[in-house]
């Protein structure tokens, strides 16, 4: 495998996410940005999800990197994309560099209850401080400039931006899995004791990639406080971690382009399903989630792929698992 | 340094004592292995061979007692860093990573042993470990199953890719929990061969631990008879295996 | 410290505890025998809550006396806990154990997503609130601060509780039987014993537990929705204290985050949520199998 072979199915993936834009209505451009920024946040939980460790509070990095958006606009009125991402990514590496010290000596339930209690705090802090957060009523965001020019959410080149954003960070992720720490990581799913009688810390590959997963959330928060112009408490509450949970199961979590489905099919169930039964949105994700993890526990990619398969069409490309 | 008298040892364990309730494991133990030895342990199931190895690795500590890997203290060590020190292991039952292939299993030992793990960035299938790994992979006639799953391998292919993969850590010292174990009888020889084949090649001192007293008998050069936690005999094989103390204390009770 | 405000924290303590206790004790038997974390306990919890205020609400309303609103929260409870219990288990979980725990975790995490929003169609997004159980009993006054013989009785229902469910566990030959389970899950089927009976009548317990403590700390809170998943977080962080699978480390566990929680709303009140997770992390960081938990070593 040469170093930089990147995968034909990214290609493709590129390319259409790169053209439909230009055939569509707006709004599905819209869905589509949401998709992309809520993919980058999933892209941490899901590469987590390969060591084993599965966390009820991705939110917690998330909402750090959406109040940095806001704690930025709010006082120093800077709005520029180019700062705020870099910003925002600090942020959320810094909190996971805090909070992983603590977290990285925990696997399986621990892991994902501790995470939870942590976003939990952030949540109580951001309600409890409303003098600087705003409380429940949270803070706006206004609109983004991209070196100086105003870019409008749900424009043309606002969602390229984050075309481009996402595919940076899908590059990243891609090369970490593909690196030695990346496979030790799905070795820490599979035998621990082996990893520590190499002489390696397990405790060190579950550290980085939780500060990994820890600087996306941030990303993705900054590209959401923008796209959506206006930030909550609820961005670090526990059903917006959930959500990054459910994207990751949904488009199943073994490879790179699970992720992207599971958020592409998400923002869309979400569309829908705030029109048609705004009322039972937790339980129209519960009743998928059941579906998914009884019936078909791969998610969409591992669908795609057996069906690619079946029609006998031999597809190739996407990452190994 | 040179004078110290313990650097003579590759191993060295002065008054180890560990028990679990009322059953001692390692009763007292002192046992000096020198560089270059192969050693085999034998003793019945509970007789504390296992715990011996769990010991020196760091993965149970002693009540009390202390143990000397290379002339340095480890007592009390985690597993990690007294493999850095230069012991690896193998276990009775293999620990594998099931859902790697086994190409790329001998590829994270070899990550492991480059110092820092290899890093985030760089690939994991890079010049020169690829290389490298196939050629331990061939050592152990593993080659042929390079790109298949772990979980694919059959039971000898378990043991001896549980064993590659401590080998390719480069150790100074090799614990091997029953190497044959779950290998089947035709086999068993021919996995012994391999094993000393390519110890011998590269120098390593080596203690395995084994129930079967015919692979102990054909291998080990030195003997160690374990029973109730403590040695019952020590030395060369005809010697101990014929001493009708070992031969009720192995073989009375199995 | 004057002895007056130490009085209050201690009875606020006390309170807050046994309403821990019942919220929790029914999670860590979950665990104990399944080795499952049931986050959809907290919405079983909820439910319990919600069906004993409706009924007693109901019987209210048909002119019951008010004494009738104990039973009635009562049975509300029991119909939750007997109906949701070994629906759960025998038509969700039996589908996934031996999985990995993620898979597990996020099964019962969806169960709650749907008990929760179930109840908001159910009930609305109005809060509920029955005042008589709690108002019948009066009050009386430790030093000038008026407590409702309420929180009395709910120390007394949750050591009975506590003490009932230790009794199973150790004193009937069914606690027997689950005790082997929870020993060798392996030796226990080979031995011919109904494991999965077993697992269906821990679970029950487990979700009957929930229910009734929903039920008996109703009278004192509005039920309102979405408090399901804080419970379980709540419960989690008691039971995390104690030792997961444990009994008495759920009481323990639940006094030590009460009565942390107490100090805190009394004397650093900004601190009220945050105390709680905060001694988790200092007790697991110390002990992380949790005060009467027990270090599981893998054999070699």
């Amino acid at each position: 495998m040469s170093l930089l072979a990147i995968p034909r199915m990214a290609l493709v993936a590129c390319a259409l996410l790169f053209v439909i834009p230009l055939i569509v209505p707006g709004w599905i451009m819209f869905v589509l940005t949401k998709a992309l920024f809520m993919f980058i946040g999933v892209l941490g939980v899901a590469v987590l999800l390969r060591g084993g460790l599965l966390t009820f509070g991705h939110a917690l990095f998330y909402a750090t990197g959406a109040y940095t958006v806001g704690f930025c606009v709010k006082w120093t009125g800077v709005h520029e994309l180019l700062l705020l991402i870099p910003l925002g990514a600090l942020a959320g590496f810094i909190m996971a560099v805090l909070v992983g010290l603590i977290m990285a000596r925990y696997r399986e339930v621990f892991f994902a209850m501790l995470n939870l209690a942590f976003s939990m705090i952030l949540f109580g802090a951001l309600l409890k401080f409303y003098w600087v957060t705003g409380g429940t009523d949270g803070l706006a965001t206004g609109t983004a400039t991209l070196l100086g020019n105003p870019l409008l959410a749900g424009s043309f080149g606002y969602y390229y931006f984050t075309l481009a954003v996402a595919g940076v960070v899908t590059f990243v992720v891609y090369r970490y899995m593909a690196s030695p720490i990346g496979y030790f990581l799905r070795a820490v799913y599979d035998n621990e004791i082996r990893i520590e009688y190499s002489g390696m810390a397990v405790r060190q590959v579950v550290y980085r990639t939780f500060i990994l997963a820890g600087t996306l959330g941030g990303v993705s928060g900054v590209m959401a406080a923008f796209t959506i112009g206006h930030i909550v408490p609820e961005d670090a509450f526990w059903i917006q971690s959930g959500e990054f949970v459910f994207m990751a199961l949904l488009g199943g979590f073994g490879g790179l382009p699970g992720p992207l489905m599971g958020a592409i099919a998400f923002e869309f169930i979400q569309t829908y399903a705030s029109k048609y039964f705004p009322l039972a949105w937790q339980m129209t994700l519960g009743i998928i989630m059941l579906g998914i993890i009884l019936f078909q526990p791969g998610g969409l990619w591992a669908m795609y792929q057996s069906a690619v398969k079946w029609i006998g069409r031999g597809g190739r490309g996407g990452e190994q698992s | 340094m040179a004078n110290n008298p313990e650097n003579s040892f590759v191993l060295r364990t002065k008054d180890v004592f560990l028990s679990f309730g009322a059953v001692t494991a390692a009763d007292n133990l002192n046992i000096e292995v020198s560089a270059g030895e192969l050693v085999g342990i034998v003793g019945a199931n509970g007789s504390g061979k296992t715990t011996f190895l769990n010991l020196i690795t760091g993965y149970l500590k002693p009540e009390h007692g202390s143990i000397l890997v290379m002339g340095q203290e480890t007592t009390g060590m985690p597993p990690r860093l007294v493999t850095k020190l230069g012991v690896a292991r193998s276990f009775q039952v293999p620990q594998l990573y099931t859902n790697l292939s086994v190409h790329e299993s001998m590829l994270l030992s070899l990550a492991a042993e480059s110092g820092k793990g290899g890093g985030f960035w760089k690939p994991l299938h890079r010049d020169p470990w690829e290389q490298q790994g196939m050629e331990t992979l061939e050592r152990f006639g593993l080659e042929t199953y390079a790109d298949r799953p772990v979980s694919e391998l059959p039971g000898g292919g378990r043991k001896l890719l549980d064993i590659a993969l401590s080998f390719a850590l480069k150790p100074k010292l090799l614990l091997m929990d029953e190497p044959t174990s779950g290998v089947s009888v035709e086999n068993k020889f021919q996995v012994m061969d391999t094993l000393v084949n390519v110890l011998k090649e590269s120098d390593i001192t080596t203690i395995f631990v084994e129930h079967d007293m015919e692979v102990v008998q054909r291998y080990g050069r030195r003997v160690l008879a374990f029973d109730n936690g403590s040695v019952i005999a020590d030395g060369e094989p005809e010697h101990v295996l014929a001493d009708p103390e070992v031969r009720t204390a192995v073989l009375g009770r199995v | 410290m004057d002895t007056r405000l130490l009085t209050i924290i201690f009875f606020d303590g006390m309170s807050y505890a046994a309403t821990l206790f019942l919220l929790s004790v029914g999670l860590t038997v979950v665990f104990g025998v399944l080795r499952i974390l049931n986050i959809s306990h907290g919405g079983i919890y909820a439910l319990g809550a919600y069906m004993g205020t409706w009924l007693a609400l109901w019987g209210l309303d048909v002119g019951l006396p008010p004494a009738m609103t104990y039973l009635m929260l009562v049975a509300g409870a029991l119909f939750i806990g007997f109906t949701t219990g070994p629906f759960i288990e025998r038509v969700l979980l039996r589908r996934i154990y031996g999985s990995d725990m993620h898979i597990q975790l996020l099964l019962t995490f969806s169960i709650l997503l749907i008990l929760d929003d179930g109840m908001k169609l159910i009930w609305g997004m109005e809060p509920m609130f029955v005042s008589e159980p709690y108002a019948l009993l009066g009050t009386f006054s430790v030093g000038g601060i008026i407590y409702p013989y309420y929180d009395f009785a709910l120390v007394a229902v949750s050591i009975m509780f506590g003490a009932a469910l230790v009794w199973m566990v150790r004193g009937t030959s069914f606690g027997k039987l689950m005790v082997s389970v929870i020993n060798d899950h392996e030796v226990s089927l080979a031995m011919g014993i109904n494991v999965n009976l077993i697992y269906t009548v821990a679970f029950t317990v487990g979700a009957v537990a929930a229910a009734l403590g929903g039920a008996a700390i109703a009278p004192k809170i509005a039920v309102v929705p979405q408090f399901a998943l804080e419970v379980v977080v709540l419960a989690f962080a008691v039971i995390a204290i104690g030792g997961m699978g444990s009994i008495e480390g759920a009481a323990v566990g639940a006094i030590i985050v009460s009565m942390a929680r107490a100090l805190a709303i009394h004397l650093a009140p900004e601190l009220d949520l945050v105390s709680i997770y905060l001694i988790m992390i200092i007790v697991l960081a110390i002990r992380p199998q949790g005060l009467f938990g027990e270090v599981e070593l893998r054999r070699i």
